[in-house]
């Protein structure tokens, strides 16, 4: 009993280290923000391509598909009422409110976010970072910051395209698949959402863009130098995130009800 | 260097496409009945019961949208709820005996504020107040009346 | 030991652990100002790990480092990072940045320290990529060098801000007969035409004694021996011979610790 105590004891101890170093870590990388940004534009502008650009065909086609479910349940089961002109707004609620950051954020971690964290794992083991610590380049200013940038930047932009696209989705199904009135369908939806509603799911995003972006980056930091410890470094960046996501969610939705 | 220029496109490209999406969900899909006006004047009516009515809620007169709610709050002298709203300055000949009702809107819709125009010749202007209002419905009060008028009846 | 002054780094009673390990106990040695010193030792010993306290990226838990007279534990981040840009660092596999063309590699530390124009980045960049010979190469990817290459690549970003201090760690390892030469000579050429000091990391026995001037043997946490190359190879210590000719047993035993032989086996057996 007692080694099972000593255990849970260090384990403890050891997550609030982590998790202590990660809170250091992240002001770090947000106080060199700002001045990255500005004198070092190009690179930004690189990551948000990496992370942003090259993630559109998976956000879009996830995208669609969920809006279009979306759509599918909301008029199966709104129709049962007669208040089929309702589907839009279900959509609508489902995207902008709860799945368009969320699924967003866990497609991110997987794509963008692993990304990152296995580049950054590869140049640590291959003494890259060391090589620019050595020649007085700052690693975590040249490499991290731009990395977590780029992330921070693309996230609410892509979680918008994934419920715009969404909406479409749900307009699909509804209007095209089961003849709702187009007019009904858009105008329901314009009465009942509002931007309260919309600047929640913004707000869902940017939270989520600056979590996701700083553990894969931390993970990719913090790798063992080898292609075991990269690996598993990649692994746990998206499980760590999409716990985080979740539970980031929860606080937000409860705090905005 | 050669990479750079594509990737330059690319990002402009896609950051286009997110504030597209973003202006694409707030403008698409909200507010269409919103309430927009360049100026307005302020009235006041006073109600028994406001039911669910919020700040926000549109104030129509024959159906149409011509003001919205700004505030809603409770007298504790009077025990009356106290609701103000704007109204577009364009539209200032209503007649100051105007009947304004709090109605739902649909079945399960949201209420809003209704106008019914009455026939004076003096007009609401800044300030006013309207003297002939309607509370909001009460499902529940309304129940009960018919309850209690369907007990009355058998008991004859 | 020749004059205090001849000594750009001076190391004095360094003591490092990493964990439970004592890597470095109470060390002494000097690098000469423009000289090729080597720092030879076997598997272990924590060659880079001295690089690494050279350039402070560790810190030691006791002892003193010197460059230039100065000691470096009392140098701020700014100061540091000035000094750091005396350093070049040829790293072991080169180290070069995989996103960046060999051009773009060689142009980094410009690009990050300087406001070069573009015109004066290319230029400096091709000289110093003629000087290894891959001026050819400019627009290849680091993928797509050889290692020979790659090194050399590495080699010509370590010089491209001419510092004074050059430092080589293991530059032979895993290199073809061809390759090695190249950087022997690479080594020698640029030690002696730009009057700068060179510090080799290596175990390559063979190769480093054809070009350091001095050289250091470090075992256990210690300078074992020091000397010439010539001194070396002729030394008394039994760990010295072992190490210079490369013989398989002797003081860094062949076998790792384990129980008696005959026990284990017949041990088991036998049960």
């Amino acid at each position: 009993m007692n080694v099972l105590f000593r255990d849970l004891y260090n384990t403890l101890i050891e997550f609030l280290r982590t998790f202590g170093a990660f809170q250091l870590f992240a002001l770090r990388i947000i106080r060199h923000s700002p001045s990255m940004l500005l004198s070092r534009f190009d690179l930004v502008v690189a990551q948000v391509f990496n992370s942003g650009a090259l993630s559109l065909v998976i956000i879009m086609v996830s995208g669609l598909f969920v809006g279009a479910v979306l759509g599918l349940q909301a008029y199966s089961n709104l129709s049962l009422f007669n208040a089929e002109d309702w589907t839009g707004v279900a959509a609508a609620f489902g995207l902008v409110k709860e799945l368009g950051p969320v699924i967003t954020a866990l497609l991110f971690a997987e794509r963008a976010g692993t990304a990152l964290t296995s580049e950054i794992g590869l140049m640590k083991a291959t003494d890259q970072l060391s090589a620019m610590e050595m020649m007085a380049v700052n690693p975590v200013r040249r490499v991290l910051v731009p990395r977590f940038l780029g992330g921070f930047i693309a996230m609410p932009l892509l979680a918008a395209i994934f419920s715009m696209v969404g909406m479409f989705g749900a307009h699909l199904v509804g209007v095209e698949l089961f003849g709702v009135d187009v007019g009904s369908f858009w105008q329901q939806i314009q009465l009942t959402v509002e931007m309260s509603d919309i600047n929640e799911g913004i707000l869902k995003s940017i939270v989520f863009g600056a979590v996701a972006s700083l553990i894969a980056v931390w993970e990719g930091y913090n790798a063992m130098p080898t292609a075991e410890g990269v690996g598993r470094a990649t692994t746990r960046s998206v499980v760590i995130t999409a716990i985080a996501v979740l539970v980031f969610d929860f606080m937000i939705t409860a705090a905005m009800i | 260097m050669r990479q750079t220029r594509s990737v330059e496109i690319g990002t402009g490209l896609f950051v286009l496409l997110g504030m597209g999406a973003m202006f694409f969900l707030t403008t698409q899909t909200t507010g269409g009945d919103d309430f927009r006006a360049d100026s307005v004047y302020v009235v006041e009516a006073r109600f028994e019961n406001v039911g669910s009515l919020r700040t926000r809620a549109p104030v129509t007169m024959s159906g149409v949208t011509i003001g919205r709610v700004t505030n809603v709050a409770f007298d504790p002298q009077t025990l009356e709820a106290v609701v103000e709203f704007v109204i577009d300055s364009r539209y200032d000949s209503i007649p100051d005996d105007t009947d304004a009702s709090i109605l739902t809107s649909g079945i399960l819709g949201s209420q809003y504020v209704g106008l019914q125009a009455g026939g004076s010749e003096t007009y609401l202007e800044d300030g006013s107040q309207i003297m002939f209002t309607q509370s909001a419905i009460v499902l529940e009060n309304l129940i009960g009346k018919f309850l209690v008028n369907a007990g009355s009846d058998d008991s004859e | 030991m020749a004059d205090q002054s001849d000594n750009l780094i001076e190391i004095h009673d360094l003591v490092y652990s990493r964990g439970p390990r004592r890597i470095f106990d109470g060390l002494n040695l000097a690098i000469k100002r423009g000289k090729i010193t080597a720092i030879m030792g076997p598997s272990g010993t924590g060659k880079t790990t001295l690089l690494r306290l050279i350039t402070r990226q560790l810190i030691p838990s006791h002892g003193v480092i010197t460059v230039d007279g100065v000691d470096i534990a009392t140098l701020s981040q700014a100061e540091l990072y000035q000094l750091r840009q005396r350093f070049g660092m040829l790293f072991q596999n080169g180290a070069l940045l995989t996103d960046l063309s060999v051009f773009e590699n060689v142009a980094f530390p410009l690009r990050e320290h300087t406001k070069l124009s573009n015109r004066l980045i290319r230029h400096v960049v091709l000289t110093k990529l003629h000087a290894v010979g891959l001026r050819g190469a400019a627009d290849l990817m680091p993928a797509q060098l050889s290692g020979g290459m790659a090194r050399r690549v590495a080699l010509a970003r370590a010089m491209v801000m001419d510092p004074d201090i050059l430092i080589y760690d293991e530059p032979f390892v895993g290199l073809d007969p061809i390759s090695m030469g190249v950087i022997v000579r690479l080594v020698r050429r640029m030690n002696d035409a730009l009057g700068i000091t060179s510090i080799i990391v290596s175990h390559d026995v063979e190769e480093v004694s054809t070009v350091a001037d001095y050289s250091f043997l470090l075992s256990e946490g210690k300078v074992a021996a020091s000397g010439s190359p010539t001194e070396l190879r002729t030394a008394n210590s039994e760990l010295v011979r072992q190490f210079m000719h490369g013989m398989a047993d002797g003081p860094v035993a062949f076998h790792y610790d384990a129980p008696g032989y005959e026990e284990q086996l017949l041990g088991r057996d036998s049960e």
